[in-house]
């Protein structure tokens, strides 16, 4: 990913971002807590956003980016409007969730860990949402979808796409 | 003091300082115990788990690079346990690591050969998914075939050593890789092309990009004349690529292999570190006299250049506008040599050898593009003699080619850290006060990372400090910059110990990498070459009567700045 297009954000993220980094800067091990609270301001970790960190931080950007893509909860790319999410949990899995994945996958023109280019959906894999009972399930924003085959993907999918027409 | 504590290692008992790790204890017992994540002096992870011992006391197989001894504590190296987990190790690394050892570089000079051969690996026991990374040749310094890579992170730690942090793990679990933030193209990135991780490395997932074919085409071409300049350090250290001892002086037998290789003509690049201290000096002396932008920074190595224009451009004033000895020959060879000899530059192709990777970049710098034709590393200059078919240990000694061939004891000491300050010292001071006749500074002498002196000479108070490693530079740095300490003149060299030690050497295992005191060797090469000089102090050189004379006319001449001098430009990185 390069650096993004325009603007990265709004000057209200940028002078939150600059307090986070302020606030937490001199306790050991902020890099995380920074990191979370970025992709909560920003909704990912942009370029832009990594490299003010790692001025705020005086640690370089290869140490930012290691942690930022080790963890799978941060995100370097923006999210969908609608942020999908197939569980692939052991009781999911079981009941065959994987294809699940790959139909939502086909569906969207995507792979999971993308969005797509109208920003209006992205696609996570996750482990169990405690919804083992109505496996296999996905998320989308709060909404649960259980008990799914791989032919209904298409029709949730396009309950969303209605709402924005 | 810690307290001494006694174990026994294979029923063999040592005493050792309290915090040992058992790996230390086990080398002072002559048992050797195979590592690959671990490099003295650079990295200590237990990673890699290749060092697993048995000890009394721990659960299961301990990393013994970490694990600290105790007293009464009972060590077993080699049981059939520690054999089998080893051999997993290594095939299971060799499951995903990209197996062209024939053509590689590295090949007969690689750890996990070594270690796959000693404890008979199938190499092809786990078939892992293919995992197809880019080659990143975007930098003429450093080469990364990630495919290559066994993650042991000697390269990563070595560059947080440096203090430039360019590299880092990049992702989890099977798709963690090797690289610059955002995978960028590490020409993009803060890396300064010191090499240091190229000698870290135990496998050859790192190069230099390498030059050897342009210079082979120009040994082909009949319009081209060929001309070699050989840095002062190489004498030291060419000798270990052909299995001679740490600490060889191979001057001798390295002209007359450069003589072998094809038509050229072979120089000693230490007549231009001689005319580099000539012109540095008197900038100093310009500077102190004029009190214009203290303290003066060396600028003979690339990557601390590079460093400063990326991460401190603040101290850019600082910097000697001297160019580096490479460029400075280049630069002579281009202007003064070829309307001596009637050749037109364009015709004359020069090859520079060095122990240095960033000095692949500097060649290309657009400001002296063109100087240098070719820069090669100590490493490409062995392998083009052995690719020849030159038996270099059994060569004759001869001696570099008229009038580049006389340079004084200070020039040659340019290639440990200390020297370049401890040649420039001789100089200035003589050239302040002409009875000043002190030509050994002991104080700025030896590996130590930061070395200080204070010298009184003609009423001025000269005091000057050393720093080798970035990462000492950067102590220096701040301590400058926060007023703390207050200095005249300061030499950096971006490589711990120097160029000795540079990023273009030959790469060394870590198994003699652990063991040896490989700066301080190297180093002493070139201070007892010093010692036995005629000539010590650059000023005395008769080749610089000769420059002065016939073209410079005098050190900060118009046509010394013309032709010797250069300028640095900001190119803030994060």
């Amino acid at each position: 990913m390069k650096e993004c297009k325009g603007a990265c954000g709004t000057p209200e993220q940028a002078a939150k971002l600059k307090a986070v980094i302020e606030e937490s800067r001199s306790v050991p091990g902020c890099l995380m807590h920074i990191l979370q609270e970025a992709q909560a301001i920003y909704g990912y970790l942009p370029m832009p956003v990594q490299k003010t960190i790692a001025e705020g931080l005086n640690i370089s950007l290869s140490e930012v980016y290691g942690v930022a893509t080790f963890y799978s909860q941060f995100s370097l790319k923006p999210k969908g409007k609608y942020r999908v999410s197939v569980c692939l949990g052991t009781a999911c899995y079981v009941k065959g969730s994987d294809k699940i994945l790959e139909k939502v996958e086909e569906e969207l023109g995507i792979k999971c860990g993308d969005s797509t280019d109208d920003g209006l959906f992205s696609l996570d894999s996750c482990r169990c949402v405690g919804a083992c009972g109505l496996a296999p399930v996905m998320m989308v924003n709060e909404d649960v979808h259980g008990r799914l085959k791989p032919e209904m993907v298409k029709g949730i999918l396009d309950g969303y796409r209605r709402n924005e027409q | 003091m810690a307290k001494d504590v006694t174990l026994k290692i294979n029923n063999i008992s040592v005493t050792v300082p309290e915090g040992t790790t058992i790996l230390d204890a086990a080398r002072k017992a002559h048992i050797v115990i195979p590592t690959l994540c671990y490099l003295k002096d650079v990295s200590c992870v237990g990673s890699c788990r290749m060092c697993v011992v048995e000890a009394t006391g721990a659960r299961g197989l301990v990393a013994a690079c970490v694990y600290p001894v105790a007293e009464g504590m009972e060590v077993r190296t080699n049981t059939q346990k520690c054999r089998e987990s080893r051999k997993m190790t290594l095939e299971l690394l060799l499951s995903k690591h990209k197996k062209k050892c024939l053509s590689c570089e590295r090949n007969h000079n690689c750890e996990l050969q070594k270690l796959s051969l000693g404890y008979g690996v199938d190499e092809d026991r786990f078939k892992g998914e293919d995992f197809v990374l880019p080659i990143d040749d975007s930098a003429p310094y450093v080469v990364r075939d990630n495919d290559k890579c066994i993650n042991c992170m000697r390269c990563v730690s070595a560059c947080r050593k440096q203090h430039v942090n360019a590299i880092g793990p990049i992702g989890r679990g099977f798709n963690v890789h090797i690289g610059s933030a955002f995978d960028m193209p590490l020409a993009e990135s803060v890396c300064v092309g010191c090499g240091q991780c190229i000698v870290a490395c135990p496998v050859g997932a790192l190069s230099e990009r390498s030059t050897i074919d342009e210079v082979w085409k120009a040994f082909a071409d009949p319009t081209k004349k060929v001309v070699f300049f050989t840095a002062p350090s190489i004498r030291a250290t060419l000798g270990e690529a052909f299995d001679m001892p740490i600490g060889t002086n191979v001057e001798g037998k390295m002209v007359a292999a450069i003589r072998r290789l094809g038509q050229c003509e072979v120089f000693n690049m230490d007549v231009t570190a001689d005319l580099t201290i000539m012109e540095e000096a008197s900038e100093l002396i310009n500077r102190i006299k004029t009190g214009k932008t203290m303290p003066m920074f060396t600028s003979c190595c690339p990557a601390w250049v590079k460093f400063i224009e990326q991460s401190y451009p603040e101290f850019i004033p600082n910097l000697s506008s001297c160019k580096s000895p490479q460029q400075m020959f280049g630069a002579l060879l281009k202007t003064y040599w070829c309307e001596k000899h009637h050749i037109r530059p364009e015709d004359l192709f020069t090859v520079s050898v060095i122990p240095c990777t960033a000095k692949k970049y500097e060649c290309h710098r657009p400001e002296m593009e063109g100087e240098v034709n070719a820069a090669i590393t100590t490493r490409e200059l062995a392998r083009m003699i052995k690719t020849a078919g030159i038996e270099f240990t059994k060569l004759p000694d001869e001696e570099f080619d008229n009038p580049f061939s006389i340079a004084t004891g200070g020039a040659t000491i340019f290639g440990a850290t200390g020297g370049v300050m401890e040649a420039a010292l001789r100089t200035a001071a003589h050239m302040l006060d002409g009875s000043f006749e002190v030509l050994d500074f002991f104080a700025v002498r030896g590996s130590n990372p930061i070395k200080e002196a204070t010298y009184l000479v003609a009423g001025h108070t000269l005091r000057v400090a050393i720093a080798s490693g970035l990462e000492n530079a950067v102590k220096l740095l701040e301590q400058i910059k926060s007023g703390e300490k207050k200095y005249d003149f300061v030499e950096i060299m971006a490589c711990p110990g120097g160029c000795v030690n540079g990023g273009g050497q030959p790469t060394l295992s870590d198994s003699v990498r652990n063991d040896a005191e490989l700066k301080d060797t190297r180093a002493k090469v070139l201070y007892v070459s010093d010692g036995h000089n005629d000539f010590r102090r650059s000023s005395n050189s008769p080749v610089m009567d000769m420059l002065y004379e016939d073209y410079f006319i005098f050190p900060n001449s118009h046509k010394a700045h013309e032709v010797l001098h250069t300028t640095y430009k900001k190119d803030k990185r994060i």
